[in-house]
């Protein structure tokens, strides 16, 4: 099958690649790239931990093939960090233990950046529904909870110092 | 987890992907969100030869727009777009929180309306809220425009009335007059409709005007529950005639069945969940 | 010494890998030339294979080989073997490709190696297998039925194995004595690990020195290397390397030697180029073994007084169509042993009946057996409790074995060496205000809202294990666990364990544990686990055993560490050992602390040897094999708190409160995240998990869609607190706190759903309590109740 050419910007950086149509692109991110901290946890879009960020949104990446992506901005998990200073949220994660075996944070992370930057004070009861499309096998999500209730508190503080 | 090969086709207009259509016929799937058909392409449920992306449609697409009477809704706006409008909010509002409904955050960042009907999956949750909306779906054809009543669309398990070589461009939703609430039980699994009940009511001093009921998840296709609808038409609304009502919600209907729901629990979810939804229509009247 | 580090929340040292996306799960693994496996995999439960035709797949460009069960017979590779015997227990052939007859959906049939993973997903659509379907059965009363089709032709009757422990003439005594008997028909529903990483393996072989290396989920890598290599493959064990580097999640199901795994390192020598595989979540579910799915009838029996006097089971154990590694022990060993539960409980018998179907195989999952236990017990004595109308928390606490009890032996092998379980019940009942919940109850009925809570004080056996015991039950494997602690010349220390990290956090448990007993800084301490070429020789990660047996490893080697240290700082202090301390990470003159080495310096001595004891070896490193001398004991009372919708049935878990006794924490923050998960766990058992066959052996949840694993919102916060009953038996005092919260709470959440229930005059639903269950049973009692 002809392959088709796909250019990106992930974390920053440009590529291009050549793929076939029906390449994935979270397929694309981990073996085309060598981006391997986004994850592939199920077959049927519904674990979340392909998350990334294209073009502002959150989306499966497992779910969206690599040539519907071209052109867009991507947000990887390794895009998260800035000058070796942890975000916020990963921070948080951090902090509140919410990660164990480690498979599923990046999509919950990135998840987490997309509902903070929606509702940026939510409740515990909006967090756990707006996670509704990310699994966790470890942590029984309460950890996870509390790790985006300290991003949220952490980024309003931010943001109240920048409005000073 | 990996699909069959494909050609890839990106037209840019409308024309482009109706010309495709007509090339390749039953050969040939369109592609809007992806997120009904690429998961089962995955699967390799699906294995069209020729995938059309409607990317290059966006444009022309994906909208929200105030029409008078009536809110046109582009096929291509995502359940995001649709859940979070302010135009629909206040002026068809059963859309807006209906979409709110769907999958997940991720899933309703990308997933489209026009996807979804188009796919007509029936525990989808749009169905309900369309029909219930009395919307229109507008059909594009090489040969012109055609429009369809959401009655008429939704045909049977992953049926609708779109004809090989259309595609669904916009619906046109009604401004909506009256109450109206989506009461869905999940599928705990899939977060898939096991039943979903949308209702609109319109009345005054007490008295039903106008009652419209759109069911999804029970059947193999969405439908109007008209027997409910017409025990409430004309009616004293009360809490006791919205249950007695209610309990025509499956009335005729083949229900579904999986290891989650037999018929018989389903078709009391309908019940239950057809009373709550008319309840809370009537509540926002 | 400083404030310690063991009992601080100390922030996790691998995290920040996993937080940044930097961490090397298998699939993140590539080698050069490396080509891809897929598998065929068959759609029948039972079925023969008349033929393989491979052609059309080998026709594909990029398609390299296509490999049949013939294939691997005809290179001299065996079956995967059984890690635990039992008196006559059989263990048919387990081939890794199906040979001439395919047993249960999903069984692969042929692996194809193809350049890319798509085109071997292309390829494997394209071998034509011609199969013959036989007549399957799935259920295990159904294969035990008179005429069921036979799994193995060398287990007549479907029976892999019968066992009983206990006495059951004194049983059947206590029984003709009892002043009251109830008694309990229940399934112990199937269920899928589900860790979030599927299963991988990536294999690679070197012709010149005939070695192989294998990366791939393992729980264990040392198990796998000796089964693999000793067993399977027929190789010398130091020609295989067993890696298995950040693992996403285990529960038991990575345990296991897997066919895949055979596949690839017989492909990879094959080819002399590396072979991947990676499963696809619809593979994981047809292929991990799967836990739990018991079929039980009990009894239980009391005095005039209330006391407990007798518990009778029996129990059919669905092995599935093959027996994995250790499948035998967790039916029998890890349950019938644990019937006594917190209880004083004079006399038990319990039979088991492990029986094949044509359905996956069934193995350990997170606590294995001992939740399974702990539902049938807590369950029961909720049933005798509101048999008797008694308060089932006084039930519970009236039956306890008393704290002046221990060490208590069971009447079913166990001697319980500690415990103290009113404190924890006691704790727990405040934590939720119990009195305060039973008005709350009484009002919500009142108003037609149904509450319930539920109570579930467990008790288990973990900590595997004692080698003797467990060899003398049937174990083909010792349960000890070795570390190697290594000080390099400039005084950092590599700590290599025999347990395996896959979320438990071992980096940071392990090095504050090696931090305070040398007195550094955590950064200085690096925990290795995870590959067979630079880890001794240890038995892994299962049975909550990481902490007390190989924490206690390592705890062990790092004192004969310092011990050395000490005769290095006495030559180089000119003082006598005796006469020195270990402070801060130095040895100083006890009253004279100018007087001093630091650890650092003497790592430099001992691998300078400049200025050297005379009769001491050069460097600074120790290894220690631990074998503990029995089980540890954790304990605790879990309660649920849920509301059930009358109307559709549908349960909300409200509250969740946890007290738990596993001696001191290491790592607060750690135990907490383990008891949280395993809640979340047994939670999902009790609501939502059910791996469903049809009659034939059809799997009808393979996917996620249908498949029901607990997202955040089915779950509230947890509320969690502490007794602290050291084991009298390990240096650290510490006991298993990964499957506990496993093991508690499917009882807690479902005597909680019975509870709610009980105004209908329900006494027993069986497990998952969903919606439609639940609702079915209310709609039945319904008018039974009105009728009362």
């Amino acid at each position: 099958m002809d392959k088709v050419s796909v250019t990106l910007t992930v974390n920053g950086q440009s590529y291009s690649r050549e793929v076939e149509p029906r390449t994935l692109l979270v397929h694309l991110i981990r073996e085309g790239l060598g981006l391997t901290g986004t994850h592939v946890g199920c077959d049927t879009s519904s674990c979340g931990s392909c998350t990334v960020i294209v073009d502002g949104l959150a989306v499966k990446s497992c779910t969206l093939l690599a040539v519907q992506a071209d052109g867009s901005e991507i947000t990887t998990v390794e895009g998260l960090a800035s000058n070796g200073e942890l975000h916020p949220i990963q921070e948080g994660f951090w902090e509140m233990h919410g990660l164990q075996c480690g498979f599923c944070t990046p999509g919950f992370l990135m998840a987490s950046l997309q509902l903070l930057e929606r509702n940026p004070d939510p409740s515990e009861e909006e967090i756990r529904h707006e996670l509704e499309g990310n699994y966790c096998r470890c942590t029984g999500y309460h950890n996870i909870v509390r790790a985006i209730r300290y991003a949220a508190d952490k980024l309003s503080a931010a943001e109240a110092v920048a409005g000073d | 987890m990996y699909p069959e090969s494909f050609s890839y086709h990106a037209p840019s207009t409308l024309d482009e992907a109706l010309g495709l259509l007509a090339q390749h016929g039953d050969d040939a799937k369109l592609l809007a969100g992806g997120h009904s058909l690429l998961p089962a392409m995955k699967l390799r449920l699906s294995t069209p030869a020729h995938l059309v992306d409607l990317k290059g449609l966006r444009g022309q697409l994906q909208y929200i727009r105030d029409e008078g009477d009536t809110i046109a809704v582009g096929a291509l706006s995502t359940h995001h777009q649709i859940h979070t409008s302010e135009l629909l909010g206040s002026r068809a509002p059963l859309l807006a929180e209906t979409a709110g409904h769907i999958g997940d955050m991720q899933v309703r960042n990308v997933g489209t309306l026009g996807g979804s009907l188009a796919h007509a999956d029936p525990a989808g949750d749009f169905p309900a809220a369309i029909l219930a909306a009395e919307a229109d779906l507008v059909l594009q054809g090489a040969g012109g425009q055609r429009t369809v009543a959401a009655t008429d669309f939704f045909q049977g398990f992953f049926e609708t009335a779109a004809e090989p070589g259309e595609i669904l461009i916009e619906v046109r939703v009604p401004v909506q007059k009256g109450g109206s609430s989506y009461q869905k039980f999940y599928h705990p699994a899939s977060g898939y409709a096991i039943c979903g009940v949308a209702a609109v009511i319109e009345g005054t001093n007490g008295t039903v005007s106008r009652c419209r009921v759109g069911v999804t998840g029970v059947s193999d296709a969405g439908y109007r529950a008209t027997a409910v609808e017409r025990a409430l038409e004309g009616q004293t609304f009360s809490a006791e005639l919205a249950a007695s009502a209610a309990e025509q919600a499956a009335a005729g209907v083949d229900p579904l069945e999986d290891p989650f729901a037999s018929a018989d629990y389903r078709s009391h979810l309908a019940r239950v969940h057809t009373r709550r939804a008319l309840t809370a229509a009537w509540e926002r009247n | 010494m400083d404030k310690g580090f063991v009992g601080q929340a100390v922030k996790r040292k691998e995290d920040p890998r996993f937080l940044t996306g930097t961490g090397s799960y298998v699939d993140d693994l590539n080698l050069a030339g490396q080509v891809h496996a897929a598998m065929v995999r068959s759609p029948f439960a039972h079925a023969d294979i008349r033929s393989i035709d491979p052609s059309k797949a080998l026709a594909l460009p990029g398609v390299v080989a296509v490999i049949v069960g013939q294939d691997l017979v005809d290179a001299g590779i065996n079956g995967l073997p059984v890690g635990w015997l039992l008196d006559g227990l059989k263990t048919p052939d387990h081939p890794s490709i199906a040979v001439g007859r395919a047993r249960h959906v999903g069984e692969i049939v042929a692996a194809v190696i193809a350049e890319d993973r798509y085109l071997a997903e292309d390829a494997a659509g394209l071998v034509e297998v011609d199969y013959g379907t036989l007549p399957s059965v799935a259920d295990v009363s159904d294969a035990l039925k008179p005429g069921a089709p036979t799994v193995h032709d060398d287990a007549p009757g479907n029976i892999c194995f019968e066992w009983s422990i206990g006495d059951k003439d004194a049983t059947d005594a206590a029984f003709a004595e009892a002043a009251q008997t109830v008694s309990l028909t229940l399934r112990n529903q199937r269920l899928v690990a589900n860790a979030i990483e599927p299963r991988a393996s990536l294999a690679q072989f070197n012709a010149g020195t005939e070695e192989y290396t294998l990366y791939t989920t393992s729980q264990n890598p040392h198990v796998h290397r000796l089964l693999l290599a000793a067993f399977i493959l027929g190789i010398p064990e130091h020609k295989l390397r067993v890696i298995s580097p950040d693992i996403g999640g285990g529960f038991g199901s990575k345990i296991f030697n897997y066919p895949e795994e055979v596949i690839v390192l017989h492909a990879a020598r094959k080819l002399k180029r590396p072979v991947k595989w990676t499963a696809k979540r619809s593979e994981s579910f047809l292929s991990d073994s799967q836990g739990r799915d018991h079929a039980t009838e009990a009894e239980l029996a009391v005095d005039g007084s209330g006391r407990v006097t007798g518990l009778r089971v029996k129990t059919l154990a669905a092995m599935g169509a093959y027996l994995t590694t250790f499948a035998p022990a967790v039916p029998t060993y890890l349950y019938g042993t644990l019937m006594s539960g917190q209880y004083a409980l004079p006399n038990i018998y319990c039979e088991v009946t492990g029986v094949f179907s044509h359905t996956v195989p069934v193995d350990a999952y997170r606590g294995a057996g001992r939740p399974e236990a702990t539902f049938l017990v807590e369950r029961i004595m909720d049933r005798m409790a509101q048999t008797l109308g008694e308060d089932p928390a006084e039930f519970r606490r009236k039956n306890f074995i008393g704290k002046d009890q221990f060490p208590y032996q069971t009447p079913v092998a166990l001697s319980y060496d500690s415990g103290d379980y009113e404190p924890a019940l006691d704790r727990a009942l405040e934590m939720v205000d119990y009195r305060q919940f039973r008005q709350d109850q009484a009002e919500a009925r009142r108003q037609g809202r149904y509450l319930g809570l539920g109570l579930s004080s467990y008790i288990e056996a973990c900590g595997l294990a004692p080698s003797a015991v467990v060899g003398s039950l049937g174990a083909q494997a010792g349960q000890w666990e070795s570390s190697l602690v290594r000080v390099a010349p400039t005084g950092i220390i590599e700590v290599f364990t025999g347990s395996h990290s896959h979320g438990q956090g071992h980096e940071t448990a392990f090095a504050q544990i090696v931090a305070d007993e040398l007195g550094v800084e955590l950064d200085a301490i690096e925990i290795v686990h995870g590959d067979t070429g630079k880890v001794p020789f240890g038995w892994g990660t299962y049975g909550s055993r990481s902490a007390a047996v190989g924490g206690s490893a390592v705890v062990t080697a790092v004192r004969k560490v310092r011990d050395k240290a000490q005769k290095i700082a006495a030559h180089l202090l000119e003082a006598r050992e005796e006469d020195l301390e270990y402070v801060s990470g130095q040895f100083q003159v006890k009253g004279s602390p100018d007087q001093a080495v630091s650890f650092g310096d003497i790592a430099l001595q001992a691998h300078l040897a400049h200025n050297y004891p005379e009769d001491l070896e050069p460097g600074l490193e120790a290894s220690a094999f631990y074998d503990p001398s029995n089980f540890v004991y954790p304990f605790g009372t879990h309660i649920a708190v849920v509301e059930v919708s009358p109307e559709t049935g549908a349960t909300k878990l409200l509250r969740y409160v946890a007290v738990d006794d596993c001696g001191p924490l290491i790592n607060p923050l750690i135990v907490a995240g383990q008891v949280h998960g395993g809640i979340a766990q047994g939670a999902g058992q009790a609501l939502l998990e059910h791996a469903v066959y049809e009659s034939d052996g059809q799997f009808l949840t393979g996917s996620y869609l249908d498949y029901a694993v607990p997202r955040a919102e089915h779950l509230p916060s947890f509320e969690t607190d502490h007794t602290f009953t050291p084991s009298p038996h390990n240096p650290l005092g510490v006991k298993g706190i990964g499957e506990a919260g496993t093991i508690a709470s499917s009882a807690a959440v479902a005597n909680a759903v019975i509870d709610a229930l009980s105004p209908f005059g329900i006494t027993h639903l069986d497990m998952p309590l969903s919606s439609q269950r639940v609702w079915r049973a209310i709609r039945d009692a319904q008018p039974a109740a009105a009728a009362d």
